[in-house]
């Protein structure tokens, strides 16, 4: 039991590393914070612009969700960080990681948004449009507030999942939890600043997969 | 343009890093094949578990599958990888992957499974039970044939992040695709190998998320 604390919990390493973990998380939550507002935007956006069944440009979103929910988002993160200062154009890491956790948020949350959309029966659409409104408005008042609420417990918990990815921005230096936790942990030759750092993400994550799990149950997505 | 093409799509640089990348795909195909079944399997044994009578042994489940929902896979794999040798534990980057794979693709699949199964109607423990089929037989041939219907969408859609996440095992070292593209990048200073990586998912992926969309749609219709 005293070996296992030494590993895991030794206290002046705790004492040491804990500002170092701390300030991951500040990274952590601005990234996480930034890729889900972004995300999640550009996803309506875009299940609301398929709604006009525009063929060219519904053909060019399908391309974009379907490539972004196949490719594994460390292969896309490897191909922006190491690909693009090589062509002239150079971002900081936290900006790739940013950038590509944004479009893939996006891609999924396009596609489930764009299932809410469907869903909501024809009969709405037109008793909208002959109450008057015009087709943005029938869309924005009646249709995406019925779509949307059937989407809360997917899109949370697709949100989680993606957000999650943040700590593949160790791979590129990016210095968020996972960061600070591993090179804490080659400094001090001791598993302390990892075990911080996995009850970071836990005291983080926790509460909105508890909120996933929640949502799931009030509002049952399938079986209604 | 022309910088753009040299730098992303070199074919001369795809062709010689072709070999190296393919010995990758086969590395990540013995992977899945591992990592899927064990998380197949102990998704089922963490869904029947939290399905259990006792409420204390539901909960001990919802706080164990919370925990490693919500701890990033990346994380996991680099606690089993190098933190436990600090503790005397030290695995080989397969094991290692095995190891945190299964405890983070089991949650989610248990997840899914427990979902389909509370799908499934209570009159139909009771009818097959009343039939003389005793629990074991219901649940394998009664219940989970109806639950894994109901989800089989979501199985699928869990499967293909399954795939997806093998490619963090690059991250310990494990010479799978990715990380066979990342050296043959490394070593031409060109990202094209990892453009032709990314080529080699999604062939394997596209159709599988095509497919996603259309079992999701038929349901949701």
């Amino acid at each position: 039991m005293n070996a296992f604390l030494e590993t895991f919990f030794k206290p002046n390493l705790i004492a040491q590393y804990w500002p170092d973990i701390l300030k991951g998380i500040v990274v952590t939550i601005e990234i996480a914070f930034a890729v889900v507002v972004c995300g999640l935007l550009l996803g309506l956006l875009l299940a609301v612009l398929r709604s006009f069944r525009i063929t060219p440009i519904n053909a060019l979103i399908v391309v974009f969700v379907d490539m972004f929910r196949a490719l594994p988002p460390l292969v896309i993160v490897l191909i922006v960080y190491f690909g693009l200062p090589n062509v002239g154009i150079s971002i900081p890491s936290f900006a790739v990681l940013w950038l590509v956790l944004t479009l893939v948020l996006a891609a999924f949350a396009e596609e489930i948004f764009w299932a809410g959309i469907l869903s909501v029966p024809k009969g709405q659409w037109d008793a909208g449009r002959s109450t008057g409104f015009a087709y943005l408005g029938t869309l924005a008042w009646i249709v995406l507030p019925q779509a949307i609420r059937l989407t809360v417990p997917p899109i949370t918990n697709r949100t989680v999942a993606i957000t999650k990815n943040t700590a593949l921005g160790m791979v590129i230096g990016v210095p968020e939890i996972l960061s600070q936790a591993t090179s804490a942990q080659s400094f001090s030759g001791n598993a302390t600043p990892l075990m911080l750092g996995a009850l970071a993400y836990v005291i983080l994550f926790i509460p909105v997969v508890a909120l996933g799990r929640f949502l799931e149950t009030r509002f049952a997505w399938r079986r209604s | 343009m022309d910088a753009l093409i040299q730098q992303f799509f070199n074919l001369d640089i795809m062709s010689r890093a072709l070999p190296l990348v393919l010995h990758g795909l086969w590395q990540t195909v013995v992977l899945c094949l591992i990592v899927i079944p064990l998380g197949l399997a102990g998704g089922l044994l963490f869904a029947l578990v939290s399905l259990s009578r006792s409420r204390a042994i539901r909960y001990v489940m919802i706080v164990a599958i919370d925990f490693f929902r919500a701890v990033p896979p990346l994380v996991l794999l680099i606690f089993v990888y190098s933190g436990l040798p600090f503790a005397g534990i030290r695995l080989s980057p397969l094991t290692a992957v095995a190891l945190a794979f299964f405890l983070n693709t089991s949650s989610y699949y248990g997840e899914i499974y427990r979902a389909g199964i509370e799908s499934v109607g209570r009159g139909q423990w009771d009818a097959a039970r009343s039939t003389g089929l005793n629990a074991f037989h219901t649940l394998a041939s009664v219940i989970l044939p109806q639950a894994v219907r109901n989800v089989l969408p979501d199985l699928v859609s869990n499967t293909v992040e399954v795939v997806k996440l093998t490619s963090i095992a690059s991250v310990v070292a494990l010479p799978e695709l990715l990380y066979s593209a990342d050296m043959a990048r490394s070593i031409t200073f060109n990202a094209s190998p990892i453009v032709l990586a990314a080529a080699i998912y999604l062939v394997m992926l596209w159709p599988v998320v095509r497919l996603i969309s259309r079992l999701e749609r038929r349901i949701a219709s």
